[in-house]
């Protein structure tokens, strides 16, 4: 039988607010445990939540941002269950009406785009976390997290692939860090994802009994999990067994996902309105000037960008994916006479090649885009070949002098004076006469020869166009 | 000098008759000698006199409020800084707060000065002070009998004139039934009035801070200093509070009184029955006018408070897991084993009657027969108000349907005492304010409540008219001949 695949996803992010979402404590990562743990945070007997605004303001532009019904009056509620870094014994949700309401955003597939449908966005606060290592026979609970915002994001079951929930995942990454509302760290879990993953028969349109796949916080693990997922879920259904709805866990070790807890351990959450904070109301002005503050987002940059810099679209969408690349490739363009596709290779080859090397990110690039531009346009007016270049922008890697200094410090000028260009090419063609002669006698193809060797001898520094030239008109 | 109320000892203190020391020291030895009413979990007496002195100094550099130097009681759910705070359970029994209520900090900031924490119903879940993991306390008017409750402690000890005054918590009536078993005058403000950040919460959307006083003079000054918006507790109001001292002289020639019949039936005692209508006689008098007034959904209030409460106190009490504070099993096998077995020992049977029926209310498939209608309840019991309060200016009847009961009488039966709120909790589901005054005694001697409800954000009529009243009656000024404590009606031995 021929199976579909049927995914959706709930992203959590944390939102780059500096204070938790119902407390003044403090967000920053990193801090010895507990010591952002306020009286809110630990729960003590009689604290109140007090919202933060700033999440909501965060909130509200993703839900702008995908196009979404935001909703002017939502609901906080309870869901309750225990856990020990839970410190009140619930968090504090949305459930009923939450503050984004639908929504949409485009990924691109290999059948070109693709509409992912955007069930909801909700606000809600983090849990602590439970320390299991360094304390002997028992579990030690840091309160830092708690109560940080997180906005979490609901996609309809349109995903059909493991691939395509990775596209859909990258570009709600990108989406809010364009929007500057989460800084996106996986590793800090700033960024976290559970997929739902079911199968059904091809041409079925009732969902399948789906599995919920926790833990899956890198891209790469998304898609392996969800693909062992789907193979898991295919054998049971063709050896004629049933799924089982559960939750289940994802092992990165052993590539595998194995059974958390089955429907009938799930928890009854017994939401309900949390008596301790009013509806939230957002009025029109509030919403407009978050409005009228949206930077430029991905999908509508990128088309700016194939127009206005004649880039092609996998260029301009691999600049685009990221709002600090982009941001990138726009400032070297206004700095530099080069041309904007030899900005983006140079962006999308060399610099990346090099970031990808030292393990940096693009806004913290060695090579600022001053000192792009500027390479880039010794390249352009001659003073360097290209192959130079790349030379050069090692060198600047590891120093703060401009350009041209290091040019010059490390004698990489082009040379341009066809006198002492042709006193190469005659001394190249006069110790190479055997070569000379096969050339003369038709061989063609050991032109490239004469031009390696000039160019070998000039420390790569000779005007390849002039001794191209030069040769044409000594052996012509 | 315990005979004299706070009004009394804020001049007193200014004219210097006494200093806040001599005071202080003369209510903990009352406090001493009145053990046996077991009204307080914890007697400060040491940081009190530190206040006291404190209090002197800025009553002798003239630098003192009103309250500055006048001894006081806070209920043992409001989170005192430094002191236990146990909320009357085992589960707090070794909860010392680092942090003040907003109330305590506010009235702290007067100059108050603290004498220790009154026993309660544990997490205020109760109407007769029985389920305090401390004890039981007794009614000054009758030590076989209960205080009232949920604030029994703090109502038995300004009864017995062991403090002035002492701040109380009213959830369903936890201020007014006390306040009416032990004759006193208590005030549950409208919703939103006073901060709750740091009451120790039972059912959030109900609780209301307030407090129990001898009279509505006392009421009204304590009760402007603690209320106030409070950025801490969104649910507090934004509002200006208005000058409840100002009002109180003012006549209530021509005020309107309604009159629920719904509260004037055959399940009130007679001798309840005749002081109310007595009261009201009284209240005319004065030049109100009265009017009978309908409030249809009465019926529905008990069912509907007992969905509503228990539901947040279900999930208000998960807090107290012995996770990071309170008591913790000694033996547990895991997590679960822990989370058990520290909440079976921890909690008593009414807690945990109330925690089950709340999270069986709240449970899924449940959820809308229960919570949802209750809700809609609620809404229609605070339309029946707004319907009543065009037609009146406050409503009055009894506070309670019977006096205070014998200690254990109604133990085994939670719905009777649940009934002890028949007349009280409609004003928390509506979030309006309301008040008990003492109205007469029955034959038994024990003191009778007038219930006072007012419109929302208008306490200032309910204050006015408890003043008033006072002025014409002294059913405030009895004060209980209590064995073994000097200083009663007609006996010698007065401290002062």
């Amino acid at each position: 039988m021929e199976w579909e695949t049927v995914i959706g996803l709930e992203i959590h992010v944390q939102l780059l607010t500096k204070s938790k979402i119902f407390s003044a404590a403090s967000t920053a990562y990193g801090a010895q445990p507990n010591t952002q743990a306020c009286d809110v945070s630990i729960a003590l007997p009689g604290v109140l939540p007090v919202m933060n605004r700033e999440a909501a303001r965060l909130a509200v532009r993703f839900g702008l941002g995908i196009g979404a019904q935001i909703n002017k009056r939502s609901i906080f509620a309870r869901k309750n269950y225990f856990y020990p870094d839970l410190p009140k014994g619930y968090q504090i949700s949305q459930f009923e009406v939450p503050i984004v309401g639908q929504g949409r955003i485009e990924i691109e597939t290999d059948n070109g785009c693709k509409v992912i449908g955007i069930t909801r966005a909700h606000l809600e606060e983090d849990a602590g976390k439970s320390l299991h290592q360094d304390f002997h026979d028992m579990t030690g609970i840091d309160l830092n997290r708690a109560g940080i915002p997180l906005l979490e994001i609901v996609s309809e079951p349109d995903l059909r692939s493991a691939v395509e929930a990775v596209a859909y995942l990258r570009k709600i990454h990108s989406l809010v860090r364009y929007l500057n509302i989460s800084d996106g760290n996986m590793q800090e879990g700033s960024f976290r994802c559970d997929a739902n993953v079911s199968m059904r028969p091809k041409g079925q349109t009732e969902l399948g009994i789906r599995a919920e796949l926790k833990n899956i916080n890198s891209f790469r693990f998304v898609e392996k999990a969800i693909e062992f997922e789907i193979d898991r879920q295919i054998d049971i259904l063709e050896d004629g067994g049933k799924i089982v709805q559960e939750t289940r866990l994802y092992d990165s070790d052993k590539n595998e996902t194995r059974s958390m807890r089955s429907k009938e351990e799930a928890h009854d959450y017994r939401y309900f309105p949390d008596p301790d904070l009013p509806e939230m109301i957002l009025d029109d002005d509030f919403i407009d000037q978050i409005r009228n503050q949206l930077p430029e987002l991905p999908d509508a940059r990128k088309s700016r960008l194939e127009r206005e810099y004649h880039l092609s679209s996998t260029d301009a969408s691999h600049l685009t994916n990221d709002r600090d690349t982009a941001d990138y490739f726009e400032n070297v363009c206004s700095q530099t006479a080069a041309d904007s596709r030899t900005v983006a290779n140079w962006i999308l080859g060399e610099l990346s090649a090099a970031l990808n090397h030292s393990a940096m990110e693009i806004r913290d690039s060695p090579v600022d885009s001053i000192r792009m531009a500027s390479l880039l346009d010794r390249i352009n007016d001659d003073t360097i070949s290209g192959k130079i270049a790349k030379q050069v922008l090692t060198l600047l890697w590891k120093s703060e002098k401009s350009v041209d200094q290091v040019i010059d410090e490390n004698d990489l000028k082009q040379i341009t004076d066809t006198g002492a260009i042709e006193a190469i090419v005659d001394n190249i063609l006069q110790e190479n006469s055997a070569q000379v002669s096969q050339y003369k006698a038709g061989n063609q193809k050991i032109f490239g020869f004469f031009v390696g060797q000039v160019m070998q001898q000039s420390g790569g520094k000779a005007n390849p166009k002039q001794v191209n030239d030069l040769l044409r008109n000594k052996l012509d | 000098m315990h005979s004299n109320c706070l009004s009394e000892h804020s001049a007193a203190l200014r004219n210097k008759t006494y200093s806040s020391v001599e005071l202080t020291q003369h209510y903990l030895k009352r406090i001493d000698s009145a053990k046996a009413l077991n009204a307080f979990i914890t007697v400060t007496e040491e940081l009190a006199l530190e206040q006291a002195q404190y209090a002197d100094r800025m009553l002798h550099d003239n630098k003192a409020h009103a309250l500055t130097g006048i001894p006081m009681a806070h209920k043992d759910l409001f989170c005192t800084k430094g002191v236990l705070t146990t909320c009357g359970s085992k589960i707090l029994s070794n909860f010392v707060s680092p942090y003040d209520a907003t109330v305590v900090e506010k009235l702290k900031q007067q100059g108050m000065v603290i004498l220790g924490k009154t026993n309660m119903d544990e997490f205020a879940m109760g109407s007769s002070n029985e389920t305090s993991y401390y004890g039981a306390v007794k009614n000054p008017w009758d030590v076989q009998r209960v205080p009232g409750g949920s604030s029994g402690g703090s109502a038995a000890a300004v009864s017995a004139r062991l403090v002035p005054v002492a701040t109380a918590t009213d959830t369903g009536g936890s201020i007014r039934q006390p306040a009416a078993f032990c004759g006193l005058t208590g005030i549950k403000p409208s919703y939103g009035r006073v901060s709750r950040y740091g009451m120790v919460a039972f059912a959030s959307s109900l609780d209301q801070g307030g407090l129990v006083t001898r009279n509505a003079r006392d009421a009204a000054m304590v009760l402007q200093a603690m209320s106030g918006f409070d950025q801490r507790d969104s649910t507090s109001l934004q509002l200006p509070v208005p000058d409840y001292g100002n009002v109180l002289e003012q006549s209530i020639r021509g005020k309107t009184i309604g009159l629920p019949k719904e509260f004037f039936n055959d399940d009130v005692d007679a001798d309840i029955a005749d002081a109310i209508q007595q009261a009201i006689r009284e209240l005319q008098a004065l030049g109100a006018k009265t009017v009978e007034v309908e409030l249809p959904n009465s019926e529905v209030g008990i069912p509907c408070y007992y969905v509503i409460a228990p539901a947040e106190a279900s999930s208000n009490l998960a807090r107290f897991d012995g996770v990071r504070y309170g008591y913790r099993t000694e033996n547990y096998t895991d997590l679960d084993d822990m989370y058990e077995k520290t909440r079976a020992e921890g909690f008593g049977a009414e807690v945990k009657r109330r925690i089950m029926i709340g999270t069986y209310v709240l449970s899924s498939g449940y959820y809308d027969a229960y919570y949802i209608k209750a809700q809609k309840l609620r809404r229609m019991i605070a339309d029946d108000f707004s319907r009543a309060f065009e037609k009146c200016d406050l409503i009055a009847g009894p506070t309670t349907p019977s006096t205070a009961f014998v200690i254990g009488e109604k133990n085994d039966d939670p719905v009777a005492m649940y009934l002890n709120d028949i007349f009280t909790n409609a004003a928390n589901l509506a979030g309006l304010p309301a008040m008990s005054i003492a109205a007469g005694f029955d034959d038994k001697n024990l003191p009778i409540g007038l219930q006072l409800i007012g419109k929302y954000l208008d306490e200032s009529t309910l204050l006015t008219v408890a003043h008033q009243f006072q002025q014409q009656t002294d059913w405030h000024l009895k004060i209980p001949d209590i064995p073994g404590v000097p200083g009663g009606p007609g006996g010698p031995g007065g401290l002062d």
